[in-house]
């Protein structure tokens, strides 16, 4: 059953992977590094670990991006289908296997296009491979490699000889590096990639058999459920099995330091275990107030980051004719994925196999060997789809549970967590307060801009060696990475805006290298990362969408005090084109309608709308984003309706635009409801958002708004990323059209209907 | 333990089981069954759903006992990859799904809706889906794709 790759590798020829044997329905800390990977066993220097060819032409294609439900899957197929130029039915990806496929790091962080489709890695190795088949063809005949195309798996020379790949190399190890120089196909040639390939697990996924995590079951399973604490931070005192023994199919309860487990020969028996099982707990130190939180967390030590300064700004706001400011508030928010994180493990002996639908195969495999103190290459980890996670939901938690009661008992076990397992011990999204200041001139045009903001950090990714940074290697006796409080340093270096934490209108400058998006010179941005009682971690545009939400909002403001069209002030101050691009784009095809915010002549009943636009240069230069929301507000409930969203958007180059599509508006979509409605509470004791009841989330029944998506078709730049860049506008698009229909600005998320009731009773 | 009958998408099954045995467990791990799944558990997402008595019902929180001898549909019983049924079809066609995890409260709850009532309005289909969870947020795609099935009903 195990296969090691790198003994098949050098032993034999390549490995080419049966269409039947893994067809798709069988199983075969805030910063996320854009290609963080350790030296693989796996060597991605070498073009065999990247792809193989059998005998009857069909390519077998290894990656370590993997598809979490944003269509990676048909894009990266696609992309070996057109750079090897075969058609795509022939080309078998496999993802994220630590025996198989090399390290890639996480799946995160809108890096899986860039990192596979631009210069190097699986574009790459499709590339190589395709040059190398010619050449081979063109030693073979002895004709120039010049002369011959490849179409369709054949390669076809100037007196008209053809040969199909799987003659020229079947099943045989290439035996050559990944090439730098091998040309790639540019988007003009394109047959295959910039296509809108339906998605290729659509037909398993629509008839009920595309195998989830959830769904893998192997020969002598046991069930495990985990007993998590009942507050935040309380520890084991006494565990009773004996509480549970009489429960009929028990086989184990498993302590290990806070963690606690069962595991049962059925799921039913299982929770009923975890339900019934005595723990004596010591009480945790308890929680800071919810309503006080915003101003406690500044409160905290941090650790402080001076991300541009040009020494001026405090003169020049004191200078200026006029100065404004606000503070922005950002809750924590939950993954809250739709289906309660899930792993299987088989541990025996020093040997474990996991099957997990974590983002970071390899992380994952040395964290689960740290824990039960075996060596990473005894370990196997393999992906398995899981529920949507939109970043660090309960997938890597559960793997780690799994590998802990599997090590237990000697036997594979599956792990389904309660609802409430997830919910109250996930790694939210952080918390975070954004204070602004800019000082303006006569005609309200900005002179200085000052920045300062406060995010929650606790654990996050566990990486290739952190357990602690989620709830099961805390409770198994690891520590959580916590922001080391220090002053913040001078920065140095070009400007790179990752966490978006820098507004786009600033220009950025250290050491005379301007990296910002815009023109504004008088600046100063601070940031400070303080402990969170919670731990957290990277949800879908993590501190991005937080930071953006006060910048948009916030130009916004200034742009009210000018008396300026929002959209015209925002164009005064962009330098970098690309973002000027898509708001230009958004405006134009919203037909954004030319005039200050707010509305002039609000009524004071009954139901009034307005229009807003926010933007994004995402992560910088990671893709561009501009959304014209157009929202309704009843004045008698509070209750705020979308009704329709324009988004233009800029990725570079399209690898496929009904994929764009699909995740762009459902980023709006999800960022509506977490504009609106999403909220992590807490009492002073434990997270009290547990279930769907406590956690309010946008369902179904939805009155939809419509949403329009423009793209901007590059094809002269790289590729970016293109998952999170919608995401990051909309609560603030939002916020801005709730302004400009009531006068009213929400500085708070989410814009509940006592929120905005609250807010239209204080304007009178 | 008790023996109990159930008949799942045309097959009958006979198994000894605890009568309180929930019908997602039943389905998930002793007919191997795939599609409906565990979403919460308190019947608050869908992800569990199946038709039963041409009802969708959240299979999370239904002892396999209540089922008694009314046949269990599940999203596999709608339809296979070789002869999917048109509702299935049209979700195929709109490319209405991201992660898929959701799919069986979606389909089924807009299927049982459809079956009770041909002629829904939207407003009506929304109401049937107002306890369905897609936290993908295709909700987009897939009213498109609910329409255009219940449309190809009519005509």
């Amino acid at each position: 059953m195990r296969v090691s790759r790198r003994h098949f590798l050098k032993s034999s020829g390549a490995l080419v992977v049966s269409f039947s044997a893994t067809s798709l329905t069988s199983v075969g800390a805030m910063a996320q590094g854009p290609f963080d990977t350790h030296p693989s066993h796996i060597d991605p220097t070498k073009l065999d670990s990247w792809l193989a060819i059998g005998a009857d032409g069909t390519v077998t294609a290894y990656t370590g991006k993997c598809d979490l439900g944003q269509g990676m899957f048909t894009v990266q197929t696609q992309l070996v289908a057109e750079e090897l130029c075969v058609p795509i039915e022939r080309v078998k990806l496999v993802e994220c296997d630590t025996s198989v496929a090399p390290d890639q790091g996480t799946t995160s962080g809108s890096q899986s296009t860039p990192t596979n489709f631009n210069s190097g890695n699986l574009a790459q190795a499709a590339a190589t491979a395709r040059e190398a088949l010619i050449n081979l063809a063109a030693r073979k005949w002895g004709e120039q490699a010049e002369q011959l195309v490849a179409v369709d798996g054949v390669i076809t020379g100037k007196s008209g000889r053809r040969i199909a790949y799987g003659e020229l190399i079947g099943k045989k190890s290439f035996n050559i590096p990944l090439s730098t120089t091998a040309k790639r196909r540019s988007p003009q040639q394109w047959v295959v990639l910039g296509k809108p390939v339906p998605s290729l697990d659509r037909i398993a996924l629509m008839t009920g058999q595309f195998e989830f995590v959830h769904n893998v079951r192997v020969p002598g399973m046991l069930h495990g459920r985990v007993v998590r604490p009942p507050e935040v931070g309380a520890t084991v005192t006494s565990v009773m099995e004996s509480s549970v023994k009489q429960i009929p199919g028990f086989v184990k309860v498993v302590v290990l330091k806070d963690f606690v487990g069962v595991v049962a020969e059925k799921q039913m028996q299982a929770a009923q275990a975890a339900r019934q099982l005595k723990v004596e707990w010591n009480p945790g130190p308890g929680l800071p107030a919810q309503a006080s939180y915003y101003d406690n967390l500044r409160e905290q030590p941090s650790q402080s980051t001076l991300i541009v300064d040009s020494k001026d700004v405090a003169q020049q706001i004191i200078k200026a004719k006029t100065s404004v400011g606000a503070t922005y508030r950002y809750p924590y928010q939950l993954h809250g994925s739709v289906g309660a994180s899930c792993a299987v493990a088989d541990v025996k002996g020093d040997r474990a196999t996991v099957w997990s639908a974590t983002q970071s195969v390899y992380p994952t495999r040395n964290v689960v060997a740290k824990l039960l103190g075996i060596p990473q290459d005894n370990v196997r980890v393999i992906y398995v789809r899981g529920s949507g996670c939109y970043g660090l939901n309960g997938a890597d938690a559960v793997s780690f549970d799994a590998a802990l009661l599997s090590h237990a008992v000697g036997r594979p076990v599956r792990v389904q967590l309660s609802r409430q397992d997830e919910m109250a011990w996930e790694n939210f999204g952080a918390a975070c307060v954004v204070e602004q200041r800019a000082g303006t001139d006569e005609k309200g045009g900005i002179v200085a801009w000052h920045c300062e903001s406060w995010i929650t950090s606790r654990g996050g990714r566990p990486g290739y060696d952190q357990p602690g940074n989620v709830i099961t290697g805390v409770l198994a006796g690891y520590a959580p990475e916590l922001p080391n409080p220090e002053a913040a340093k001078e920065p140095t270096g070009k400007l790179r805006n990752r966490n978006n934490v820098v507004p786009s209108y600033v220009a950025g400058c250290v050491g005379g290298l301007c990296g910002g998006g815009g023109n504004i010179r008088s600046e100063r941005v601070i940031s400070h990362t303080v402990a969170s009682p919670f731990f957290t971690g990277p949800l879908r545009s993590p501190a991005r969408i937080q930071n953006t939400f006060a910048h948009e909002c916030f130009m916004d403001e200034i742009s009210a005090q000018a008396k300026a069209d929002p959209v015209a002030f925002r164009l005064q101050y962009l330098s970098d084109g690309r973002i000027a691009d898509v708001v230009k784009a958004a405006a134009k095809a919203g037909k954004w309608e030319s005039r200050p915010s707010p509305k002039p002549d609000i009524p004071r009943t009954g139901i009034v709308s307005g229009r807003g636009i926010a933007c994004v240069a995402y992560e910088g230069d990671n893709g561009y984003a501009a959304l014209v929301a157009e929202v309704e507000v009843d004045l008698g409930t509070g209750r705020i309706h979308p009704r329709r969203f324009t988004v233009a958007v800029d990725c570079g180059p399209i690898s496929n635009p009904d994929g764009l599509r699909n995740q762009t508006e459902g980023g709006i979509l999800q960022g509506t409801s977490r504009a609106l409605l999403e909220v992590v509470t807490w009492d002073d004791k434990r997270i009290t958002s547990t279930d769907w009841e406590t956690y309010n989330s946008l369902y179904l029944g939805f009155d939809l708004p419509m949403v329009e998506v423009t793209f901007i078709d590059r094809q002269d730049v790289p590729a970016t990323g293109a998952g999170e860049t919608a995401i990051t506008v909309v609560p603030a698009a939002i916020g801005n059209a709730i302004f400009d229909a009531t006068g009213c600005r929400l500085r708070e998320v989410p814009f509940t209907a006592e929120r905005m009731m609250a807010a239209l009773r204080a304007r009178g | 333990m008790s023996m109990i009958s159930l008949k799942v998408n045309g097959r009958q099954h006979t198994l000894e089981l605890d009568p309180e045995t929930p019908l997602l467990f039943v389905l998930n791990d002793e007919l191997g069954l795939r599609a409906p799944k565990f979403g919460c558990g308190m019947a608050q997402c869908g992800a569990c759903t199946v038709i039963v008595r041409r009802q969708a019902m959240r299979s999370c929180v239904m002892p396999v006992s209540a089922v008694r001898e009314d046949e269990v549909v599940t999203l596999e019983g709608l339809g296979s990859a070789e002869k999917p049924h048109p509702i299935q079809e049209a979700f195929m066609a709109e490319g209405a799904a991201q992660c898929g995890f959701c799919l069986s409260g979606v389909i089924l709850t807009a299927k049982a809706a459809l079956d009770e009532k041909p002629q829904a309005s939207d407003e009506e289909i929304r109401e049937a889906l107002g306890g369905v969870l897609c936290r993908c947020f295709a909700h987009l795609r897939m009213l498109r794709a609910i329409r255009k099935y219940a449309d190809s009903r009519k005509a």
